[in-house]
């Protein structure tokens, strides 16, 4: 509890005397650039995977012959815009761009960076992360549209080469009752992550206290708390929205 | 000239720093020394504002840090330079970014003015040549080097630095110890120094504070040292054996 409020603090402080907005293009644009790469060649991976296992299962499922195949499009489209494609992304994402982002705060929080830049009078919370919230609120939604996007793709693959369906009744199913807001939603639930990871692992690392050790203690906890309130809030969030 | 005056700090129920006070002189090599965990960091922390004291002020030229608005506080920390225990090099950014960050941020100087500046005081360092290294690609003696020249490129009034010769061997501290003094001598800046090294304090010690026991014991200088009478001084300064034996020499 006291530590919620500590985080609340912290991100109060992020938007106290801040420096010039000039400053701030430059070091968003290298974090975007940063995060871009970091991330997209897992979530790439894991995504075309994502959604070619997601249609051989959902047609291992389907034995009533009653309904048509073309359904298969339609689940694994819903299944990977709705949930697989943010969600999944944004635990990859945690991983990969939380833990960075609280060892790198940690590292300069250790090495006295920090202390450097307050005695210059910079709002060293200010300067160093929120161009990392920035950029991930910029960079996740992208890497969610492409997500899905290769999901979709890779369900196409599994339909070709895996002989569960023929292409044309999943590119039927994939066109089925489709409700935009399905990626609506996608969008708004990218936009919460993004801010999940980025906020609560800059807070881990901004605020190590200790050594080497305890950098790596503060990566593994961001990584951990970024997990669990992507899963509750992704669960208030359809509790919100859809039901 | 800097005036400490009443300084005190606790941390929970634990007084790191009982009511210190202390003037550290204009184009002087000013020392705080005292043992381990004495407290001189956090003293040091007090005087830059890094920590709040309890109570007391640090005055600027007169000028009250502690409790000052926030363009007087502006104004002052744009006149500090601080080298850190480590160095406290961005570590994504090269020497001459390192050393060019203060102008960067704190003044409108246009870019080919900063980089003549920038390689001015590399030069007054003794390091050209390395801009665009990496701080990781430079010896531990040379990022002490980047760090005072990042300390001292916006014209700082006033440099602190924290242990400036931790890690270095003796050869390298004196000369680090040297430079920090001719640059002290050369542009009259307030040098306030923490150390425990004995060897600075006999080769640098202007003015010297000694704490212990979260107080201020003794103060003066380096000639003056060794005749304290102070026990917890001595017991600090004849520390190793080979000034013990100086002192039996008289
Ligand atoms: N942020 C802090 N919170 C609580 N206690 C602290 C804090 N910083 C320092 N202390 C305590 O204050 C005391 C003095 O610490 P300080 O770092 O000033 O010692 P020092 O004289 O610089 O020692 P060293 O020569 O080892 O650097 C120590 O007991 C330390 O535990
Ligand atoms: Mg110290």
């Amino acid at each position: 509890m006291r530590r919620l409020g500590e985080y609340i603090l912290f991100l109060g402080r992020l938007f106290k005397n801040r420096e010039s907005f000039r400053t701030y293009t430059k070091l968003i644009l290298d974090e975007c650039v940063l995060i871009g790469l970091n991330s997209i060649v897992l979530v790439s991976i894991v995504s075309v995977f994502m959604g070619a296992v997601s249609t051989l299962q959902t047609a291992y499922n389907l034995v009533n012959p009653l309904i048509p195949k073309n359904v298969i499009g339609l689940v694994v489209r819903d299944l990977t815009i709705l949930e697989l494609a943010p969600t999944i992304t944004g635990i990859i994402f945690a991983g990969k761009v939380g833990s960075s982002i609280a060892g790198n705060l940690g590292t300069m929080r250790i090495t006295e960076q920090i202390d450097a830049l307050e005695v210059m009078g910079i709002n060293s919370a200010s300067y160093l992360v929120l161009p990392k919230i920035i950029a991930t609120l910029l960079m996740y939604p992208f890497l969610v549209i492409l997500a899905g996007t290769l999901a979709i793709g890779g369900g196409y693959l599994a339909a070709q080469y895996g002989g569960v369906l023929p292409p044309a009744e999943y590119f039927q199913g994939l066109k089925l009752e489709f409700n935009e807001f399905s990626v609506t939603f996608a969008l708004i639930k990218s936009v919460v992550f993004a801010f999940l990871v980025s906020s609560i692992s800059a807070y881990m690392g901004y605020f190590t206290k200790g050594g080497a050790l305890e950098v790596g203690q503060s990566s593994t906890r961001a990584v951990t708390v970024s997990c669990i309130a992507i899963l509750l809030s992704d669960f208030v969030l359809a509790q919100l929205l859809l039901i | 000239m800097i005036e400490v005056v009443n300084l005190t700090k606790s941390f929970g129920d634990k007084t790191v720093l009982n009511n210190i006070s202390g003037v550290f002189e204009q184009g002087k090599t000013n020392l705080i020394i005292g043992a381990s965990g004495s407290g001189k960091s956090v003293m040091l922390k007090n005087i830059v504002g890094l920590f709040t004291p309890d109570s007391g002020q640090v005055l600027y030229n007169g000028r009250n840090f502690v409790n000052a608005d926030r363009d007087t506080k502006t104004d002052i920390r744009r006149e500090i330079g601080m080298l850190f225990q480590g160095g406290a090099l961005f570590d994504s950014k090269n020497v001459e970014q390192n050393v060019k960050f203060p102008l960067d941020v704190l003044t409108d100087m246009p870019e080919d003015e900063k980089l003549d500046r920038v390689n001015f005081v590399l030069k007054r360092v003794k390091l050209e040549n390395t801009n665009k290294r990496m701080p990781s690609e430079i010896s531990g003696g040379m990022q002490k080097r980047v760090g005072i020249a990042r300390a001292i490129v916006n014209n700082s009034k006033y440099l602190f630095c924290d242990e400036p010769n931790s890690g270095l061997d003796p050869r390298t501290s004196i000369k680090i110890d040297q430079l920090l003094q001719e640059i002290t001598d050369e542009y009259q800046i307030t040098t306030v120094i923490v150390t425990h090294d004995m060897n600075s304090v006999m080769e640098i010690g202007e003015y010297i504070l000694f704490i212990s026991n979260s107080q201020k014991l003794w103060e003066g200088n380096n000639d003056d040292i060794i005749h304290s009478g102070v026990q917890e001084l001595d017991d600090f300064v004849f520390a190793n054996k080979m000034m013990r034996r100086f002192k039996a020499m008289g």
